[in-house]
């Protein structure tokens, strides 16, 4: 019995040692946000390339997460594609804008509708408008696709639209791909999706006459957008690596590779 | 003496791996428990179990499981009403009918089925069957729960075919022989004799499928719609499996120990499903 129990004391300590991976040396960790994986990427490619001997990980789990994993010193810098909550400001955690996201309202190209104001799309998403016809387009029923639960483009797109918590979904996937390829494969559906990943296998709508684009969203006259946020903590340092990250990513070098990555850097 | 010691340190070593193992459910187990119970204890466990609505991130969250239980059941018995007969006679076929060279053709068509990663079924049913559903049942959308159980009925066929044909290939063939020299046809040996001799490996192999069914995640999650519903055939529906998976990245606060609860919950499910698999198997050994 006794050497069973000595095992299984070694047996913890290995698994411990497999979860103790912090920060150290001349690494930089981000984790959170998958919404934010182009243009992290993106930036932590060109902040290696640019620091040789640098590291840059980055580990896609979700806004949530990457706040869970920042305030639990998990890794230095969280990615969140919304705001921080109060009560996770009360936690300690500071947020520093990086960028904004537009979201783009996504139809079927056989759909006829090209305009649809903020208030018709919050009607839509409620269940008070059902049918295409009602906004000028075929006789045809309105499928709603939408994102899970606790994602920041859900989060972000009915925040914008006044729909939190109303919304009469069809369909909740998981991904912007497969809301992307949902939409792409059935006329009568209608779903949302980040400006960036948006590509020819569906149509962008306009929200009141305004197409979606860098100008649109950064003069704010495209309604449905959300910020990108570094989220830190207030009272820890940040390693030199990861302060020089910080630094680089809000500097003006960075802006262009922001702005390749689909998203609208801070002016 | 150096032979002995030699001796200790494998079967030491030995020990240790075999301790992995052991030491892994232990670690699932308790750590379902600590994390899962919180949530069941703020909640309310007939709340939890029995509530009918899903609102985890509304300002007024509310957590009732019961739509997910439900939709984990119906979709996991309508794919064993589909897959069971399906793979029970093919099975038959393989085992007693079938000439050698069609067994061995359709023997590794089916491992082959076996071995398709779930996200593939998951894939083709979101491109083909949920499109082809839309269209043949002139419905908005295809996502369902029954696109769900087509899915699942095919993902649990390999594990039923080739337990069922394993059960049937042990049965003695002097049983057979006895049969047919009392007059009986081929088909009546088989299905009054072979198939009652194999009962309850044929029953495990139900009770394997019912495993594989509830516990899938990545595929029904594709075509299921995702949407916290009660259970309609043509709704969009939240099997318990992918209530865990879908919100789990995003998820934060009581929210996310809500997820381990259902997790929790799944995990009783298939304890309970790999009791009645072992009594099965016991008792086919014990006869």
């Amino acid at each position: 019995m006794k050497r069973v129990m000595v095992f299984m004391a070694v047996l913890v300590m290995c698994l411990a040692s497999f979860t103790a991976c912090g920060s150290k040396g001349e690494t930089v960790s981000t984790d959170g946000s998958t919404s934010m994986e182009k243009v992290i990427g993106a930036l932590g490619e060109q902040f290696q390339t640019d620091n040789k001997g640098m590291t840059f990980t980055y580990n896609p789990t979700g806004s949530g997460s990457g706040i869970t994993a920042v305030s639990e010193g998990r890794c230095d810098i969280g990615l969140s594609s919304r705001s921080l909550k109060s009560d996770e400001k009360a936690k300690g955690l500071t947020e520093t804008v990086l960028c904004y996201d537009g979201i783009a309202v996504i139809v079927n190209p056989k759909n006829t509708v090209g305009d649809l104001t903020v208030d018709q799309i919050s009607k839509i998403y409620t269940g008070e408008i059902t049918n295409w016809s009602e906004v000028g387009g075929s006789d045809l029923e309105i499928v709603l696709i939408g994102r899970e639960a606790g994602s920041g483009t859900r989060d972000g797109f009915e925040s914008v639209t006044g729909t939190a918590d109303k919304c009469k979904y069809r369909q909740e996937l998981t991904s912007t791909g497969d809301v992307i390829t949902t939409v792409g494969s059935n006329e009568n559906a209608i779903g949302y999706a980040s400006l960036a990943s948006v590509n020819d296998s569906v149509k962008m709508l306009s929200v009141g006459g305004v197409s979606p684009s860098e100008q649109t969203i950064l003069n704010g006259s495209y309604a449905i957008q959300r910020p990108f946020v570094l989220v830190t903590k207030s009272d820890k340092k940040l390693s030199d690596t990861a302060q020089k990250f910080y630094d680089y990513v809000l500097s003006d070098d960075a802006k262009e590779v922001i702005r390749s990555a689909g998203v609208v850097p801070l002016n | 003496m150096k032979s002995k010691n030699f001796e200790r340190i494998v079967h030491g070593i030995f020990l240790i791996l075999g301790l992995v193992t052991v030491g892994c459910v232990l670690l699932i187990t308790v750590y379902l428990i600590i994390s899962g119970i919180p949530a069941i204890k703020q909640i309310g466990l007939t709340n939890f179990l029995f509530g009918k609505v899903w609102e985890s991130t509304s300002s007024n969250p509310q957590y009732g499981i019961l739509p997910f239980i439900m939709t984990s059941i119906y979709g996991t018995a309508g794919a064993i009403l589909i897959g069971v007969p399906v793979g029970f006679m093919t099975s038959v076929y393989l085992a007693k009918v079938a000439p050698k060279k069609v067994k061995a053709v359709v023997e590794s068509a089916v491992k082959l089925l076996a071995g398709i990663p779930s996200v593939v079924y998951g894939l083709v049913g979101m491109l083909v069957l949920v499109p082809a559903i839309k269209n043949i049942f002139n419905l908005p959308d295809g996502s369902s729960l029954f696109a769900a159980i087509f899915v699942l009925a095919i993902m649990i066929l390999p594990s039923i075919i080739s337990v069922s044909m394993t059960a049937l290939e042990a049965v003695p063939k002097e049983y057979e022989d006895a049969s047919l020299a009392l007059g009986a046809t081929p088909i009546e040996t088989y299905f009054k004799v072979s198939v009652r001799a194999a009962k309850s490996g044929i029953a495990a192999a139900v009770v394997l499928g019912v495993g594989r069914a509830i516990g899938e995640a990545m595929a029904v999650m594709m075509v299921a719609g995702n949407v916290a519903n009660m259970p309609k055939l043509f709704g969009s529906v939240r099997f318990l499996t992918t209530a865990v998976a879908s919100e789990m990245s995003y998820s934060s606060g009581l929210q996310k120990q809500a997820l381990f609860s259902i997790a929790l919950v799944l995990f009783l499910f298939i304890m309970l499903i790999n009791a009645t698999l072992n009594f099965f198997l016991k008792r086919e050994k014990e006869r």
